[in-house]
């Protein structure tokens, strides 16, 4: 059993602090991923629960254990390292078996546990090759398949995909689920691709400037962020954001512009209050191409300046009160630009944040 | 009529094939030619007497050159490993500084900077039985009463001159190590200790394998140095006492100028060669090897 869980863990560099005293608590067998923008402090906290970074405050603990004064060796967790980290003199096999020779087993146990490991992930013809014989995605699958034949309490990840093609990365993204389910070992997984994040989470931990914004199951992030930040972050396209003023039941984001206030919030906004109004591009759509929901509805017609055809759908660009939005198509016909179309924003799904504060009101 | 003229890479090589000519060429065909000749400088016209291979018979089996060969070997052996070991030690640790490591660098340079003779006379100072450090020391301390011959017996005179040869140029392998430790990615070092590894282990399965390469480079060069010693030895020793401490250039050039033998030296000369040869295939092997391990 190895959860891992971390207490008011901060970390500073000299003077400045990167880490703010989070808390994080991973279940055994979890598939969290880390995800933020760049310089966020994901694989900062990633190293430390490694043990490759001093932890300046708080407490780590893995299965239990206090772990923050051992070193790597002793906290029984393996790591894939970005650029994968391989050893150059060594083969694949001397490669995936060094920590088990570190370990002193003995030489018929190293050599099941490679064979166990380049069969789950095919690295069979490749064994006595070297690293800089392997390309990109090989080299990737030793670095996993190095990760796994210690069985480990704990998988850490520090954005093993990105330095993969776009192919590549999502054929891997699916080795990396299935390794899971067969495995089944707590794993914790830094990207800042929140595809991957989404894809893969069992729960996803989405940090900024060192804290941690919000975890939660990947469709409770989706659904439901706790701030613009993570509405914008989390989803593809992000979603749109429009700054207004609440009245008489009414978001009012320009003169011109006004949105029925989701019956959801009534209730939970005062009179005055500035708010951002956010909804999907999923959410709106247009008439006679959009999914037929019952539900509160609001009608907007809308200039297309861009129509981009995905084959199953097309993606609208427009804009309204001055801000780009996209919206959805489904079933679709041509577009052209210019073309003024009637469109329908489900209101069920809109969020509302307080734009001074940037939290969610719901 | 056409005149025939050179073709233009001949005429753009000609002064480089010149100039090697006269540096390289002539001067090695001389030597090599004059090993076959009794040739004594203070009678040129031994020049023009052909003996055949009389030198090198003699060279061969000739006691005291193979005493000095062996010498040679013995003490390019011992420095090479010392210089090595302290190399690597000094490297690691000047790795391992964070503040002032410029500074430290630049001094681990200061006693290439000097000319060898001056090292020479400032060891020979050093060991001197009456007035020098060493003895004064010793006796101050009252480790020994005796004044110990440090540049008189045998095993302490080559132990001195290996001392000072080692101080001067330790800081090669330094550099060199330490280049190497620069160029290192410190990832596979981090995979090493998730992997389990101790520092020990980390430095013996991964570090020391990438800085073979470095270690090998630092050995041609060293060997090509030690194996042609001569200044250092002249001035603490001059070979002596009594041959006690005579390597083969020192041998050689008491041979050549001292005894003005110039053909039997040059025959010297030319068996020694082969030593450096053989020193220089066999570390550039060794270093094709390792930078293959590293799939370089
Ligand atoms: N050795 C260091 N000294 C000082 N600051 C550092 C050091 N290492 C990282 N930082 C800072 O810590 C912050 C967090 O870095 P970290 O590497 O954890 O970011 P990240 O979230 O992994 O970003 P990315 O997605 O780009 O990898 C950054 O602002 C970075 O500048
Ligand atoms: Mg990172």
């Amino acid at each position: 059993m190895a959860e891992v869980s971390l207490r008011n863990v901060t970390k500073n560099y000299g003077a400045l602090e990167v880490v703010h005293g989070i808390d994080l608590d991973i279940a055994h067998d979890e598939f969290v991923v880390l995800v933020g923008p760049s310089g966020c402090g994901k694989s900062t906290t990633l190293r430390m629960i490694a043990g490759l970074e001093d932890i300046s405050g708080g407490e780590v603990a893995i299965g239990g254990n206090r772990v923050n004064d051992l070193p790597p060796r002793e906290r029984n967790i393996s790591m894939v390292f970005q650029n994968y980290a391989l050893y150059p003199h060594m083969t694949v096999r001397e490669n995936l078996g060094f920590s088990l020779l570190i370990a002193k087993r003995s030489e018929t146990e190293i050599a099941q546990a490679v064979d166990d490991a380049a069969s789950i992930l095919g690295l069979g013809e490749l064994l006595d090759r070297r690293p800089a014989e392997l390309s990109g995605g090989q080299r990737q699958r030793v670095a996993m398949g190095r990760a796994i034949v210690r069985h480990p309490d704990v998988f850490l990840f520090d954005e093993p995909l990105s330095n993969l093609d776009a192919k590549l990365r999502t054929q891997m993204r699916i080795e990396i689920k299935k390794l899971h389910q067969k495995v089944r070992t707590t794993i914790v997984y830094v990207t800042h691709d929140q595809v991957e994040a989404m894809t893969l989470a069992d729960r996803i931990v989405i940090m900024k400037d060192g804290d941690i914004v919000q975890v939660g199951t990947p469709l409770e992030v989706f659904e439901r962020p706790v701030d613009t930040f993570v509405a914008s972050f989390i989803g593809s396209p992000p979603m749109n954001l429009l700054e207004g003023k609440v009245s008489g039941g009414f978001v009012w984001i320009t003169p011109d512009v006004t949105l029925p206030l989701p019956t959801v919030f009534s209730g939970k906004v005062a009179e005055g209050q500035r708010v951002t109004f956010g909804f999907r591009a999923d959410n709106l759509m247009p008439k006679g191409h959009a999914l037929t929901e019952s539900g509160a509805t609001a009608d907007l017609s809308l200039t297309i300046t861009l129509a981009e055809p995905l084959g199953a759908e097309t993606m609208l660009l427009s804009e309204l009160a001055g801000v780009e939005i996209q919206g959805k198509m489904l079933n679709p016909r041509p577009v052209s630009e210019g073309e003024v179309l009637e469109c329908q924003l489900s209101l069920d799904h809109c969020h509302l944040f307080d734009t001074a504060t940037g939290k969610s009101l719901r | 009529m056409l005149r025939r003229r050179p073709p233009d890479w001949l005429t753009l090589l000609m002064p480089t094939i010149i100039v090697i000519a006269i540096i390289v060429l002539i001067p090695l065909i001389f030597s090599f030619y004059s090993s076959f000749t009794p040739y004594k400088l203070t009678r040129p016209s031994t020049l023009w007497r052909w003996v055949g291979t009389a030198n090198y018979e003699r060279i061969l089996s000739d006691l005291n050159f193979w005493a000095a060969f062996g010498r040679t070997i013995l003490f390019l052996t011992i420095a090479l490993n010392l210089e090595l070991l302290f190399g690597l030690g000094i490297a690691l640790m000047v790795n391992k500084v964070t503040w002032g490591q410029r500074t430290l660098r630049t001094v681990l340079m200061f006693p290439m900077m000097f000319s060898p003779i001056l090292v020479g006379f400032q060891f020979k100072f050093i060991f001197n039985d009456n007035v020098g450090l060493v003895n004064n020391a010793l006796q101050s301390l009252g480790i020994t009463d005796v004044a110990l011959p440090w540049l008189v017996d045998s095993k302490l005179a080559l132990f001195s001159i290996a001392f000072a040869e080692i101080w001067m140029s330790t800081s090669i392998f330094a550099i060199l190590i330490l280049a190497g430790l620069f160029a290192m990615p410190r990832d596979p070092l981090e995979a090493a200790k998730v992997d389990g590894c101790t520092p020990w282990q980390s430095f013996r399965h991964i570090t020391l394998p990438f800085l073979m390469p470095f270690i090998f480079i630092a050995m041609t060069i060293r060997s090509l140095d030690v194996a042609r010693a001569y200044d250092i030895v002249q001035i603490m020793t001059g070979g002596g006492p009594a041959r006690r401490t005579e390597l083969v250039w020192t041998l050689m050039a008491r041979t050549g100028y001292v005894d003005a033998r110039m053909g039997i030296a040059n025959a010297m000369g030319y068996v020694s060669i082969l030593l450096s040869i053989f020193f220089t295939i066999y570390f550039f092997r060794k270093l094709s090897a390792a930078r293959a391990e590293l799939g370089l």
